[in-house]
């Protein structure tokens, strides 16, 4: 194999797999060192240069980082990321000093953003301090979009939602709520430079053809618009028997608002098998643990109505079968149809994106689903001066996405508005210093952690099922969230080789815990893998291969479990190895352009 | 600075006929100084003890007072050790394979505790045979009193403050050679796809095995000038075969057979192939061997590889005609016989 190219900053990028993996690239460990070091301020700011809403995605976030942490791959469980966040959001001391307040200067470009969700507000807050002038239009009376309508309060109190949302509001932003966006030809009319459309995916899928959806009408509700109406207390009560239809996160914040507001015996049924349900694990737990029972495998057939009203539903049990490519096909048992009470249904089996308010005659080009053509690096349309985030980009997903596309589309705004191509974007911002302090010291703690994650304390379900309000997790106390901070492996402090001061003594190799350091005679890649002390099966990682060593060998290193312990770096006589820091900051708005 | 060993292992990490990995015989962390060739000889040890299927409870380490001494408590935690006084360890291995023979003997030791100190114990077990194998991690100097030249530094190496030494430096492999040592290789910490099969081989020996490693001193032997540096021995390293040691191959092809490849059968049933890279010389050859030895050092070249070795000895045990039993297992009917027994042994002196 040919040396690795550690110049090129995406190849230690990819070995911090749970920056790698979050889609707006937060320096997780970076601030993870912050929380085990009490600063929760500093720890704060770090999430929110990146990812905006840390208070709100402390709680919230589907985080992707965590399948991917390393940790992972050497016991059960990942490092808690996504909790560790929230210790740092709950426990910040006064960071008004940090945040940008209104803008003192004017670049004379007025902006609009439509809908006010997390990837307009990233827009706003990214766009606002570099002297634009923001106009925020929304059809609610508040800023969050989604996060408000959608997501319940007892998983996200009102206050952390306001406060992270007002924090970018008080920017100097020109609000327009309660003001829906009927025609974007006219808003184009009003001669703004650019405009971005942050609408999300607003309409919940129904099952318009099933037999008894007119009849039973009354007590059939489509998920999101249930929920959004009892967000915004238009609805405060459901029959005690519930069925939820539906998989996925939104089914399982359906099943379990409707315990609070009066569901004794809530159902979810769902199609696919249980494994395969499109709700995170973690929602799933949380809604059996409300002994709400997942039926999974069951295919609606009709709604049930006696005199006009609904009283239940017949399912078609089904078992799946799986072709040679693996793929899914549901196949009826052949039973009789099952039968499930219930006095209302909650239809929650998807969302989809609804454009009814863009005219077609404006060269917005939309694609067979109805969906708008857009680039899905810069984020504009094919209108040069329109562009799209969020749900309403490509589809809808989630809130850490909606805020990285908000990142991008910024940037395109900024290089547009200053007449830039949009593919001129600025480079990352890397840095990489040693963290060595001493012969066997370095400026990070380098022992690992044995323990196993920590589980987040939850409010007793005698308390949480009353209120729909409250809280239902608790957060790590400070303790606990050390502790489970020292678990993080710190996998930004890279092994750096550096071949002319090599002896080849062989104690990495010896010393290695994972067994990751190889010497030995190069060869092509796939060959090289199978020969390393332990074979390197996990392609998707990277081998760090060296030039050629004095003896004819070359070194290589398998990053997939590097503990990044620095052991190989203490045993070397020579500093051969270095730890060394480094630190990815996605390029925002304003870096290169002026 | 990191005193413990995480516990983190790679979870493919492959499993020995025990069912172990090689973590199950590693020991703590070491504390010598990085880079040290010592270290790299532990790290060989563990893998030659884990791919030969040993339980680590049916060895024992024995040591004496240095660097090298200390390792022991670097490899094979789950083994016994006996860490003894500064060239003592070939008598206190003796007492201990006396009582117990079904341990396998690993002594370790360094050229200050052997050829100074421990001279008389190092000629003295070699003679009696003692079934054990015997590393002297050689470096030329005492490192842990911090880098005195030992009597194994060559005439002429220099030491790192500068100074030449003028004594005639000992061959320990010629000398154990000459001794009647019946298992005698050389090696270098720093090659390990030699050093592994010799021990390997070694402690299939039956008998006395001795392994001369040469391992560099970082702290204060691998300067310029010195004989014992990573680079100087690299640069003169010649190597008398490459050895692959096949356990229990059952048949053997006799086209293995011939100037290149010899085929030695060990006592236990495994085999060692040496790819020959001399031809002149035969490692069930004392004279050559003994030749091929002068010749090297007429050359100024380091001979790597197992330079002698006598498959067919009988060891101490065999030679004294001891029990096959190890003493802690003897019961109270075998050490106390019957009187019969008593008049029986009597009547046969009459
Ligand atoms: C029930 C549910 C639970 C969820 N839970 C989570 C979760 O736990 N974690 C997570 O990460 N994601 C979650 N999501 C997804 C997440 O909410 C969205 O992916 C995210 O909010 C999308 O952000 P956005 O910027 O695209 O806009 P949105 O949040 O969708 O906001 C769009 C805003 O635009 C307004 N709008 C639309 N059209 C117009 C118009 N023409 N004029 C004016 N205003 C308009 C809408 O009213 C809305 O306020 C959940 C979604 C649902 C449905
Ligand atoms: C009886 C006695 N005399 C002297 C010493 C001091 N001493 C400790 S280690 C050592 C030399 C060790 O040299 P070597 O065996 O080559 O080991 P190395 O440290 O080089 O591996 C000496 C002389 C001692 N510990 N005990
Ligand atoms: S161990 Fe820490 S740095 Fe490594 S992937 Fe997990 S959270 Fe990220
Ligand atoms: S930091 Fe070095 S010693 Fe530690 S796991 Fe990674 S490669 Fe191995
Ligand atoms: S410890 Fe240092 S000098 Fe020795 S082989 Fe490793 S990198 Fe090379
Ligand atoms: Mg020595």
């Amino acid at each position: 194999m040919e040396p690795t190219n550690v110049k090129d900053p995406e190849y230690y990028h990819k070995v911090v797999d749970c920056q790698y993996a979050c889609p707006a690239h937060t320096p997780v460990p970076e601030y993870i060192r912050l929380i085990a070091a009490g600063k929760y301020t500093e720890a704060y700011m770090v999430n929110w240069e990146s990812n905006v809403f840390p208070g709100i995605l402390g709680r919230t976030c589907d985080r992707p980082c965590e399948p991917a942490c390393r940790r992972g791959r050497l016991e059960e469980e990942p490092v808690a990321i996504c909790r560790l966040k929230r210790v740092a959001a709950d426990n910040k001391g006064d960071i008004s000093a940090f945040i940008p307040g209104p803008s003192s200067i004017s670049n004379g470009k007025k902006i609009a953003l439509i809908g006010a969700g997390p990837s307009a507000l990233t827009v706003a807050r990214d766009l606002a301090p570099l002297g634009y002038e923001i106009h925020l239009f929304d059809d609610q009376d508040k800023g969050g979009g989604m996060m408000r309508s959608q997501i319940p309060s007892f998983r996200l109190p009102a206050e952390v939602l306001d406060g992270e949302v007002s924090q970018i509001l008080n920017m100097g932003i020109h609000t327009h709520f309660k003001t829906y966006v009927s025609s974007l030809k006219e808003l184009l009319n009003k001669k703004y430079d650019a405009v971005f459309i942050g609408t999300g995916a607003p309409k919940g899928r129904d099952l318009p053809d099933l037999e008894g959806r007119k009849i039973g009408d009354k007590n059939i509700h489509i998920g999101i618009e249930w929920l959004a109406s009892v967000a915004f207390e238009h609805t405060d009560s459901i029959g005690e028997k519930v069925i939820v239809l539906g998989g996925g996160n939104t089914a399982m914040d359906c099943c379990r608002t409707s315990r609070r507001l009066g569901g004794k015996s809530v159902k979810v049924v769902v199609r696919s098998p249980f494994a395969e349900m499109k709700a995170s694990p973690w929602e799933k737990e949380d809604a059996v643990h409300e002994d709400i029972p997942i039926i999974d495998n069951h295919v609606p057939l009709s709604f049930v109505t006696e005199n006009g009203k609904l009283v239940g539903m017949n399912f078609d049990k089904v078992h799946p079968v799986y072709d040679s490519e693996g793929k899914r096909k549901l196949v009826s048992t052949g039973e009789s149809p099952v039968f499930i009470e219930a006095d209302d249904v909650l239809i929650a089996i998807g969302q989809e994106n609804s454009f009814p308010w863009i005219e077609r005659d404006l060269g917005i080009e939309f694609d067979k689903w109805e969906m708008p053509v857009v680039d899905k690096d810069t984020f504009v349309s094919q209108l040069p001066n329109v562009f799209f985030g969020g749900d309403s980009a490509l589809g809808p997903k989630n809130v850490i996405t909606a805020v990285a596309q908000g990142h991008q589309a910024a940037i395109s705004i900024d290089l547009f508005c200053n007449g830039k191509a949009l593919t001129e974007r600025p480079a990352p911002f890397t840095n990489l210093f040693s963290t060595k302090m001493g012969i066997h010291e370095w400026s990070y703690n380098n022992d690992i952690s044995n323990d196993l994650r920590f589980i987040v304390p939850q409010a007793s379900k005698e308390e949480t099922l009353k209120d729909r309000k409250k809280e239902v997790e608790l957060g790590f106390n400070l303790p606990t969230g050390f502790k489970e901070a020292q678990r993080c492996l710190n996998c930004d402090v890279q092994t750096v080789f550096t071949e002319s001061k090599c002896i080849e003594c062989d104690a990495c190799m010896d010393i290695c815990p994972t067994n990751c350091i190889t010497f030995t005679a190069n060869g092509e890649e796939q060959d090289l893998r199978s020969r390393l002390m332990v074979p390197a099966l996990n392609t998707t990682q990277d081998l760090l291969v060296s030039s050629k060593l004095a003896t004819g060998r070359v070194m290589v290193k398998d990053e997939d479990v590097c503990l990044h312990c620095g052991l190989c770096a203490e045993r070397c006589p020579t500093s051969a190895w270095d730890m060394q820091q480094f630190l990815y900051k996605v390029t925002k708005a304003g870096n290169s352009c002026h | 600075m990191t005193y413990l060993r995480p516990k983190f292992a790679h979870p493919n990490l492959p499993k020995n006929k025990l069912g172990f990995t090689r973590k199950e015989y590693e020991g703590s962390l070491s504390t010598l100084c990085a880079g040290c060739g010592h270290d790299s000889i532990s790290a060989a040890i563990v893998e030659a003890c884990w791919e030969m299927n040993i339980e680590p409870h049916k060895v024992a380490k024995m040591s004496g007072i240095g660097c090298s001494s200390k390792t022991p408590a670097y490899f094979l935690s789950n083994s016994h050790g006996f860490n003894s006084v500064h060239g003592r360890m070939p008598s206190v291995a003796t007492g201990a394979n006396m009582a117990n023979r079904e341990l396998v003997y690993l002594g370790v030791s360094g050229d200050g505790d052997s050829a100074s100190i421990g001279m008389g114990q190092f000629v003295h077990v070699i003679r009696r045979n003692l079934n054990m194998v015997y590393i002297v991690m050689n470096n030329g100097c005492y490192g842990l009193t911090k880098g005195q030249d030992s009597a194994t530094a060559d005439v002429g190496s220099k030491s790192k403050s500068g100074s030449i030494n003028q004594f005639e430096g000992i061959d320990l492999c010629g000398l154990a050679i000459e001794l009647g040592a019946t298992f005698v290789a050389q090696s270098f910490s720093g090659d390990k796809s030699q050093l592994i099969p010799i021990i390997q081989a070694a402690i299939s020996h039956p008998g006395f095995a001795l392994i001369n490693v040469l391992s560099p001193c970082v702290t204060f032997n691998n300067n310029v000038g010195s004989t014992k540096s990573y680079d100087y021995v690299r640069q003169h390293i010649e190597a008398t075969s490459t050895v692959d040691f096949v356990p229990f191959m059952n048949e053997i092809k006799t086209d293995y057979q011939n100037d290149e490849v010899k085929m030695v059968e060990m006592h236990d049933g495994s085999w060692l192939r040496l790819h020959k890279l001399s031809q002149s010389w035969n490692p069930d050859d004392k004279l050559s061997a003994i030749n091929a030895l002068q010749n090297s050092h007429l050359n100024q070249e380091i001979l790597t590889g197992i330079l002698y070795i006598d498959n067919k000895s009988l060891e101490t045990h065999a030679l004294l005609g001891t029990t096959e039993i190890p003493l802690n297992k003897l019961d109270e009917s075998t050490l106390c016989p019957k009187d019969g027994f008593l008049e029986e042994l009597n009547s046969s002196f009459r």
